[in-house]
Order: structure tokens, then sequence, then C-alpha cells
């Protein structure tokens, strides 16, 4: 696997420049940003490289052409490549900004992505693409929804931040919803390590899915105590967000992050990101799925999910255009609209396909 | 008086349809009970739905059985074929039409407005602005200024008022439009939809090797006449190399219309047949419920010495091969063949994932060998004596699946999707933009302030602005 050996660089490149990054904002020297944005491209080259090496792999054991050989077709690729768009994302804005504070946001995010990829034992093999797979509406359906993703999960944490950086009191609406939504998001991660360290570490060897033990250490494990324990947990974590909020807010507004500035990029990712999904998520989707099936449109839970976050991220549009809403309102819509999206892409296929199978054949 | 009272409930109920609160509460309401169906499993066995509901909610099995009860009355187990659900899509629908009559006249107004010469002072307070000093008169340089508004997109009208001469030029009025072309690109995708409804049908047909239907089956095995017949020629499967996962499945099919062929086309996954107006799609297959009762094996039994034979067999059948006194006789036939630990042979599935027969041969009436001979795996065709028997085909034995479908909605629905793709750019990535240039005579030099607005994107009106002021100042410098 010669594509292996360029992930693994990109890893270990994301978490240096995140270390930059962060040295960066600690010390405001302009040498040290430079250092980050130039480690990083390095990175971005290398996981290109390694997409197209993987990309060029598949099309070599598929021999079905290159279109058909798109290295879009597992829960691993797919989150190899949203790391890739996130970091894409993350340079323009960079560029077109000249703000590299966000760096110590974005490589973070990428770093432990793919080292938890890397940890959680995610079959990495390329598997043969069965019937329903080969067309080439899968190139442009899976390559777009994942580039929409990227947006929207920037929208999010501009979003959030927004909240973060607007919210001074402690009884304010959107102050208990940035922390409630913060503690949970954080909450759940935790989660997910720590079924990660019980079940990959404790019990090596287990080969199964993430879904067979997604939340068992915690929310939904076999001992009533651990489950009450897991909750107490997570109240008490959003209890010291919430009570710990202001420092979180003088760090950004120390990063020179203007809020204007996150309900632009707030605002612009969705803009960009919606007609994207529209065209390639739900469109090309439809399109596909007549093609394949018969049917374009089915009503099964994935499908059910998009047009949930379609909604979300079109009342986001029409709020801020028709109604002039602006700030807070629209940065609260635009957090709860990538909530739907981490519940199409990961919640339907955890959660939901152990009662749904996606894809019917 | 009763008019003016019919005009107020009209206008009452107008006013709630073109609110956004009614599209936010009617979006909510069908996301909410969106989600509602994709917890319960739609058209599905209740016994699943009961599971589904005692594990998410750890309701016992009796609780979960009248739970599931009260949601079906209310349509929850078929929700989005329900009433109610088409209810809420037929207010999407009104609200969208409302919302959108209540705003175009407005919206067209600003479509329809020819851009006018504006005083000076109105570009000062204009949102994008930027001004030059240009040496000059003028009348000199009012050629530079149509020519450098042409190369950034512009087609630059002039007026003169008093003393100051105004160039001012718009682009891209009918971008204000798109939000209207994606809200009826919507409605024509609802259209399409409710047409395929009522004009169209899915159904399905299990169509063996060999056979002819004139009829497909909807749900409870309601048949519904194609209009033409449909044979199944052949059917085949196709495995990556050494896995059971398939990698094509493909149905050779032809269509006969009053028992003449008219059309014959492969269909797979992905690439169905269309036949007036109904479509068949590759979607499954299976093992005839006779077995291989009426279906051939086919192979050719070669010898050492290069004579073949192409044969058809069934079970119970025997052979020669050819130029030899060797004889075969098949003894059995498996779909899928393994092997156990002790080496015993036995079937592990129903699909034909792994065809094989069993075969005695004998010599001169000697009992000599016998074995399996797979489909899949060449080296069992090579019998000890040097001789083959090659397995070159199953025929009769399998079906093939296909989704049956007649939907004259879907070109509709096609249609709405480009539109609403048409839309979306240019809502997004276009806009309204208007740019006014107001020259000042000064002494010795002409000072052009250049005043510009766009209804969105204006960091690339910015860019076009920054570009026209480059351009004049470059023709200044080349003009000394």
């Amino acid at each position: 696997m010669k594509s292996s050996f360029f992930f693994g660089f990109a890893t270990i490149t994301y978490f240096v420049a995140m270390m930059l990054y962060i040295s960066y904002l600690a010390f405001r020297k302009s040498g040290i940003g430079m250092v980050a944005t130039t480690i990083t491209i390095v990175g971005f080259v290398s996981q290109s490289l390694a997409l197209l090496l993987r990309w060029a792999e598949f099309a070599e054991l598929g021999q079905m052409g290159w279109l058909r050989a798109v290295p879009l077709t597992n829960l691993y690729e797919s989150l190899v490549f949203f790391v890739w768009c996130l970091i894409a994302v993350y340079l323009i804005i960079e560029f077109k900004y000249k703000n590299k504070s966000f760096g110590a946001f974005i490589t973070p995010v990428a770093a432990l992505a793919l080292a938890f990829i890397d940890l959680s034992g995610m079959s990495k093999n390329i598997q043969p693409l069965v019937p329903a797979l080969q067309s080439n509406w899968l190139l442009a359906h899976v390559m777009m929804s994942f580039i929409a993703y990227a947006l929207f999960a920037v929208s999010f944490s501009t979003g959030l931040m927004y909240l973060i950086v607007r919210s001074e009191e402690k009884n304010e609406a959107s102050y208990i919803f940035w922390t409630v939504t913060l503690g949970i998001f954080v909450a759940t991660l935790a989660a997910m390590g720590l079924d990660f360290l019980t079940f990959k570490v404790a019990f090596m060897g287990k080969q199964e899915l993430i879904k067979s033990y997604l939340f068992k250490a915690s929310f939904r494990s076999e001992s009533s105590a651990v489950v009450a324990f897991s909750y107490a947990a997570t109240a008490g974590l959003t209890f010291v967000i919430w009570r710990f909020g202001g420092l979180l807010r003088k760090i950004i507004t120390s990063f020179n992050i203007s809020s204007e500035m996150l309900d632009d990029l707030t605002y612009k990712s969705i803009a960009i990101g919606f007609p994207i999904f529209t065209l390639g998520g739900l469109i090309f989707g439809a399109i596909w799925a007549d093609q394949a099936w018969g049917k374009y449109w089915t009503w099964d839970p994935k499908e059910t999910w998009s047009l949930i976050t379609w909604f979300m991220y079109a009342f986001f549009l029409h709020s801020r255009l028709m109604r002039g809403w602006k700030g807070r309102k629209v940065a609260a819509v635009a957090v709860l609209g990538f909530i739907a999206v981490i519940f199409t892409y990961l919640g339907v296929n955890l959660l939901l396909s152990g009662l749904h199978s996606y894809g019917g054949q | 008086m009763t008019e003016k009272k019919n005009k107020n409930i009209f206008d009452a109920i107008w006013d709630i349809f073109a609110s956004v609160k009614t599209a936010v509460v009617i979006f909510a309401l069908i996301s909410l009970s969106s989600i509602v169906g994709t917890i319960i499993e739609q058209q599905a066995d209740p016994e699943k739905n009961i599971k589904v509901l005692s594990k998410m909610f750890g309701l016992s099995h009796d609780a979960g059985h009248s739970v599931l009860g009260v949601l079906d009355k209310l349509g929850f187990t078929d929700m989005y074929h329900s009433w109610w659900f088409l209810m809420f899509l037929l207010l999407f629908a009104a609200n969208l039409i409302i919302c959108s009559l209540d705003r175009l006249p407005r919206v067209w107004k600003l479509v329809q407005e020819k851009i006018r010469p504006v005083p000076a002072d109105y570009i000062e307070k204009m949102s994008v602005k930027s001004s030059v000093t240009l040496k000059g008169k003028p009348a000199g340089i009012k050629e530079k200024i149509v020519a450098a508004m042409t190369s950034i997109g512009f087609r630059p009208l002039e007026s003169a008022e008093g003393q100051a001469v105004q160039f001012y030029a718009e682009h891209g009025n009918y971008t204000r439009l798109g939000v209207y072309i994606v809200h009826l690109s919507i409605l024509i995708i609802l259209a399409g939809a409710i047409l395929g409804i009522f004009l169209g049908y899915n159904a399905f047909l299990n169509l063996p090797e060999g056979e002819t239907s004139s009829v497909a089956y909807q749900d409870r095995g309601v048949e519904v006449p194609l209009g033409f017949e449909l044979r199944c020629d052949n059917f085949e499967v196709e495995y990556y190399p050494n896995t059971e996962t398939p990698k094509t499945y493909k149905s050779w099919l032809t269509v006969l219309k009053n028992g003449k062929e008219v059309m014959s086309k492969p269909i797979v996954v992905n690439d169905p047949l269309k036949f007036e107006g109904v479509t068949f799609y590759q979607s499954s297959f299976g093992l005839h419920p006779d077995g291989l009762g009426k279906g051939v094996v086919i192979v050719k039994a070669s010898s050492k010495d290069g004579k073949a034979e192409q044969l058809n067999l069934k079970v119970g059948d025997k052979f020669s091969i050819p130029g030899t006194a060797v004889e075969g006789h098949v003894r059995d036939f498996s779909p899928a063949l393994s092997f156990d630990e002790n080496g015993k042979a036995f079937t592990f599935a129903e699909q034909m994932v792994n065809p094989a027969i069993f075969v005695d041969f004998s010599d001169k009436g000697v009992q000599k060998y016998s074995g399996w001979l797979l489909k899949r795996f060449p080296k069992t065709w090579d019998l000890p004596d040097g001789n083959r028997v090659e397995f070159l085909d199953l025929w009769g034995v399998q079906y093939t699946g296909m989704q049956v479908r007649k939907d004259p909605g879907v070109v509709i629905v096609y249609l709405g999707c480009i539109i609403m793709a048409v839309g979306l750019y240019m809502t997004f990535f276009m806009s309204h933009r208007r740019v006014w240039v107001s020259l000042a005579e000064e002494k010795n030099s002409v000072k052009v302030i250049i005043g510009a607005s766009a209804n969105r994107n204006r960091a690339t009106l910015e860019r076009r602005v920054e570009k026209l002021v480059t351009l004049l100042q470059a023709e200044q410098k080349g003009g000394k």
C-alpha cells in the first residue's frame, strides 16, 4: 500500500502544523505563521498524493476505469476525503482573509480525525464495488456531497465561535445554547473515544465496525450505573463549560477574530455549500437512484435526513436574506444545521443501519 | 358588504401563507414527522418495528405492540403515503406559491427598472466607491472610460447634465429572479411526482431464463399488463475473483410485440431497458423454484487429442467424451458448493453462488473416478486421464428479478432539476450589479468618481471596480 505512507505523513504533518499554529497564536511571530502554513500545504499535498495513489490502486483492482474507481466507497475513505476538503477550505480562507488564527482550530480537527481513523482499525482495504455503486454518478454525487459537508462544518465552527464571542451574560439564551451544544458535542466525542479505548484497546482484535459498539462503554452500557454516570458526566461537563465559557470568549477575541468576520464566513460557506449540496447531494443522488433502482425518491432514512438538512439550510438562508436576521439567531441555525449533517452522514449509517439498510440491494 | 368581508378572509389566508413563519412551521412539520418515519420502518413487518420500539424506548413486547397499533392507526407505518403527509407537502407547495407571488411584483419592478444617472453626491454614499484623477479634458478621456468599462463587462450609457458627464451601466438584473426560479423548480418537481403517482406504476417481475411474460406484479400479486411481452434469454452473475462479492449481474432481454421480436438488450444494475415508457431495472436474482428441474447445464467435453463437443445436460443424463470410451453420468447439482473441514461437500446458499455438478466417470463400463465440476473453478475441469469437461453455463435455472416502472412524470422531475440548478446558480453565483462613473472637470485634469452597487457578492464587484481603476491609470501612463 503505497498510499498509506503518504496518509501517515499527512497525519504527522497536520499534528506539527497544529502545534505551530497554536504557538503562532501564543507568540505572534510571523515567521512561525509562515512555517505553519507551509507545513499545512506540505501535508495537504501529501494527502492529495495519497488520495490519487489510492485512486490508482482502486482503478487497477476494479478494472472499471477511473470514473468508477473513486476512493469514496466506505466510511474510512469518506472521512479521509472529508479531512482533505476541510484543509482545502481552510487554506482558501487563510489566503482570502489573510488570517491564520483559524489554523489552530482546524488542524487539530484534521489531525485527530486522521489519527482516529488510523487507531480505530476501520477497514482500510479497498473493497470491490457492488453492482449498485458501479455508476459514473458516484464521483459527482459523493464528491460534491463531501465538499458541501466540509463547508457546512466550517459554518458550524464559525457559527459556534460567533455565539461564543457574542454571548456575554450567562443567563442569555444564546449563551446557554452554545454551552449545551458544545457540552453534548464534546461528551459525544469523549464517549466515542471511550468506546474505542474499552473495545479496541482492552479487547484487542475485535474486527467489528463501530456501529456494534457505539456508546456501549457509556450511554448504552449494560450497567445502568455506567449509563447514569455518563449522563451525569455530560451534565457536569456542560456545567463546567457554562461556568467558564467567558474564558473561551476571551481566548477567541484575543485571536484577532472579529464577530463580523465570523458572521460573514458562516454565511459564505453556507451560500456556497447549499447549492453544491442541492445539486450534488440531492439532485444527482435522485438521478442516480432513478437509474439504479427506478425510483428517484423513496423516503429512505438517508434521503429523508438529507431533506431535513436541506430544509435547515434553506431556513438559514431565508431568515438571513428575507427577514434580515443577523447575528446570534442565524448562527444558532447554522449550528443546528450541521447537527443534521452529522446525522445524515454518520447517524443514519451508525444508528439506523441496524434497522434499515441503505441502498436496497 | 359581503364582498368586502370575503376579501378580508381571502387576505387573511393570503397573509398567513405569505409569511416566513408559516414556512417554518411547515418545514418543521415535514421534518419532525419524517424523523418518525426514519425510525419506524415503513411498510414493514410489525414484529420488526416492535423490536425497534422496545430497543429504543425499552418497551416490553406488549407495550410495543399497542404503541405500534396507535402509530399504525395514525398512518406512521406507511406515513409517506398517508393523507396527512401529502397534505403537508401540498401546504408546502401552497406556501411556496403564495410567498413567491407576494414578493414577485416588487422584484419584477426592480428587474424592469432601467438604471438612471444619479447626482454626484449619491455616488459618495454608495457601498463600493473609488476615484482617480486623470490629466486632460473630459471629452478626451470619454473613450478610455467606455473602453475600460466594456473590458470589465459593462455596456455603458452616457448622460450629460450641465457640466458633468456620467456613464452608467448595469448587469444581471434578471438574476434577482433566481430565487423564484428555484421555487418554481420545486413546484415542477412536485407536479412531476404527482403525475407519476396517478399515471404510473411500480411493479416487479421475476422472470426465469427462457420464459416470457406479458405482465408485471404489484404488491399483493396484482397484475399489471405491460402492453407487450418480455423474454429473458439468459441471466448471469459475475463474481470478483476469489470472493463471494458479485461484480455484475446481467440479463439478456428481448421485447416481443404481437409475437415479433422488436428489441434486444442486456441490462445490468445502473443500465435499464426502456420500451414504450416502461423501464426494466435489474434488481435481484434467484434460483428457479424447480431447481435444476427445467434447466440444463452446458458443458464442453473434450478428449486428450482435441476432439470436442458441446452438450446440454440434466441431472441423471449420461454423456460420452468424444473419441473415447469414457462416459460421464451427472448425479447431482448444487447451486453453491463448499467443503467442510472433513472435505465433505455441502450446499451453503440458495443463490447460484458457486454452481457445481457431480459426475461419475467410467471407462468401458468400469467405474473410474467421480468428482465435482465447478463453474467458477476451471481447475476442476481437468480429469485425471487428461480429458476435460468444461462447465460453460447453466441455463433455465435462475430467474432475474426486475423492478418495473412506468412514470410519465419523471421527465418533468428531471426538467425541474435542471431548472433548479440554473436557479441556484443565478441565486448564489450571480448578482445584479450597477456602476456609475462620473466625470468632474478640474484644472487641467478630470476627477473620475466611480460608484457601484450589487445585491450580493459585493467582493467580486469590488475587485472589478479595482480593475477599472487600474485600467484607467494604465491608460494615463501610456498616454504620457
